[in-house]
């Protein structure tokens, strides 16, 4: 890349960079001070020396590893059933003309305008009621599928062209077969979008797992690092260090796949 | 006719998992929300009609009245803030300027960090006694401030929080929008004489139009719902200044088990996301134009 020569900018993103990063960093430099270097004001902005025992007190007070474990198995169910589920709903939405597809797509619609608080009780009494309640099957049941994945796929599908899937039926193709071998493998930028953004949904959820989980080991990354802080108010070297824990996952996800984080956000953000 | 027929039967068949799955999971609770609201509810016992007495009730229930009021508070703040702060940060972004890649990194981490994590890290940084914002208020010769712990300053708190949680998305959006603004009409603006800031205010700002409808529209339906970082901060206080409607709901609902009202608050809620909204769309018709 070329740069422009040095420019005004400078004096506005530095600053503002370093303001951005200044949370993650002292984040960091807390996690591996000693606890009186934490209690002390003004505060010890380099830390005498590196103390991990703030990261054992960390993983030795609570289930971090049952807490990941818990939080991947969600999101990946959550993510794969979306893939599929909303595939086949927005193949169908985007080319096929069968009864009442038009209305049935604007009432699946129309549940994106509703704010979750609206369901929140309603859909914590359905899963009670399952038995799911204080279960991974609470987080995953009611997420198995999203109207906005149907919504986005049938968009893209729709930019598809059309004659390849024709000649496809023409050979004999079934309709499942023209969109698993031939639409799908054209749709790997849309699918790529709705997964990140299904994972970043899911990993970040708080209301509903807070909601539907009870049982210290049932619970996700998310409630369970707010449980976490709730046991140790303000040690703060421990706390942080658990925090580094909990966030470090999606950071460095984020970190590595930067472009494709950034161009889902921007294209879902765009179409929705 | 047989071809026309198994169209149908295949249409259905793709759409059936979702259906079922959305009607089990969305439409029943949204119908099923509506009537609960009209119960008496308290997630143990048997419910009983109760009429509109929840709505009622809310009408006259002054913790409701002070949550509306500090939900207006923080999205009036939290909106305007967030898009503006990061209309001119995209717009900077948007020069290959040497170290632009950290620069971009910088801004957009905090996406990846998840409300609860932002929200532990902010209690620390802004904890009276040892947080790094009162030291570096000393530094500038002001004196140290409660934040959170104090009633006066704990919303502001939230909002530079939350502001901080969301400027990246809100980048990203502006930059890909600023991408999609061809470069001869600002070399044309240029030919013409236009000053840099006349060029700003009369073509890219109106062809980012759209990108900050949808921003104005997605931030206020989200400030609106906010609830993560307050329960991880203040637990609404202190003394009821950060309670907005959202926490108000889930302590109804899940702490004192009144159900029945925590669902005549969330339909007051939806009906009043949903007016916003379409005032927000009726607004933009004269002001938002789309070119394609």
């Amino acid at each position: 890349m070329r740069y422009l020569p040095f420019s005004a900018r400078h004096l506005f993103l530095a600053p503002l960079a370093l303001l951005m990063a200044t949370p993650l960093i002292w984040m960091l430099i807390t996690s591996i001070e000693k606890p009186d270097e934490a209690r002390h004001f003004p505060p010890v902005l380099i830390p005498s020396g590196i103390d991990w025992h703030n990261y054992t007190a960390a993983v030795d007070s609570v289930p971090f590893g049952a807490w990941y474990l818990n939080s991947v198995i969600v999101c990946a169910v959550v993510v794969l059933s979306n893939l599929v589920f909303c595939s086949l709903a927005a193949y169908a939405f985007a080319r096929i003309h069968f009864f009442g597809s038009n209305l049935l797509f604007i009432v699946l619609l129309a549940t994106l305008m509703v704010p979750f608080q609206v369901i929140l009780i309603p859909t914590f009494l359905i899963v009670r009621h399952l038995g799911l309640i204080d279960s991974l099957g609470a987080l995953i049941a009611p997420n198995l599928v999203n109207a906005f994945g149907i919504f986005m796929l049938r968009q893209f599908f729709r930019t598809l062209p059309v004659e390849l899937e024709e000649a496809a039926r023409i050979d004999g193709c079934s309709r499942l077969g023209v969109l698993v071998k031939i639409v799908l493998p054209l749709s790997a930028p849309a699918l790529s979008t709705l997964a990140l953004i299904m994972l970043l949904w899911t990993w970040n959820d708080f209301l509903w797992p807070l909601v539907a989980i009870n049982t210290q080991s049932h619970m996700t990354l998310q409630v369970g690092l707010s449980t976490f802080q709730g046991m140790h108010q303000t040690q703060w070297t421990i706390l942080m260090a658990g925090n580094v824990l909990g966030l470090a996952p999606m950071v460095i996800a984020f970190i590595l796949a930067q472009r494709s984080f950034v161009r889902s956000i921007a294209a879902s953000g765009l179409k929705g | 006719m047989r071809f026309l027929r198994s169209d149908h039967v295949s249409g259905w068949l793709f759409v059936l998992p979702a259906t079922l799955l959305l009607v089990a999971f969305q439409l029943v609770p949204i119908g099923w929300g509506a009537l609960l609201s009209l119960q008496h509810n308290d997630l143990v016992t048997s419910p009983h009609w109760v009429g509109l007495a929840n709505y009622k009730a809310l009408s006259h229930d002054p913790t409701f009245r002070r949550s509306i009021h500090n939900t207006i508070e923080y999205t009036l703040l939290f909106v305007p803030i967030s898009i503006i702060l990061s209309l001119a940060v995209a717009v900077a972004l948007s020069k290959p300027v040497r170290f632009i890649s950290l620069y971009r990194t910088g801004v957009f981490i905090p996406v990846a960090v998840s409300t609860v994590a932002t929200a532990i890290i902010f209690n620390w940084l802004l904890d009276p006694t040892y947080g790094l914002a009162n030291w570096f208020l000393n530094e500038i010769g002001i004196p140290s401030q409660g934040f959170f712990t104090n009633p006066d300053q704990a919303m502001y708190g939230i909002v530079a929080m939350t502001v901080w949680g969301w400027v990246g998305f809100d980048v990203i959006i502006y930059l890909a929008a600023l991408q999609g603004i061809p470069q001869e009409l600002l070399e044309a603006a240029a030919i013409d004489g236009a000053s840099r800031w006349a060029t700003f205010r009369s073509v890219t700002l109106p062809l980012l139009g759209p990108a900050t409808l949808f921003l104005v529209v997605w931030s206020t339906i989200n400030a609106l719902q906010l609830f993560d970082e307050i329960y991880n901060t203040t637990r609404g206080g202190p003394l009821g200044a950060t309670t907005v409607v959202v926490y108000y709901l889930y302590q109804q609902a899940f702490q004192f088990f009144e159900a029945g009202y925590a669902a005549a608050i969330a339909y007051v809620l939806f009906i009043a996301i949903l007016v916003i909204t379409v005032i927000q769309f009726a607004i933009s018709r004269k002001t938002v134009h789309y070119t394609s």
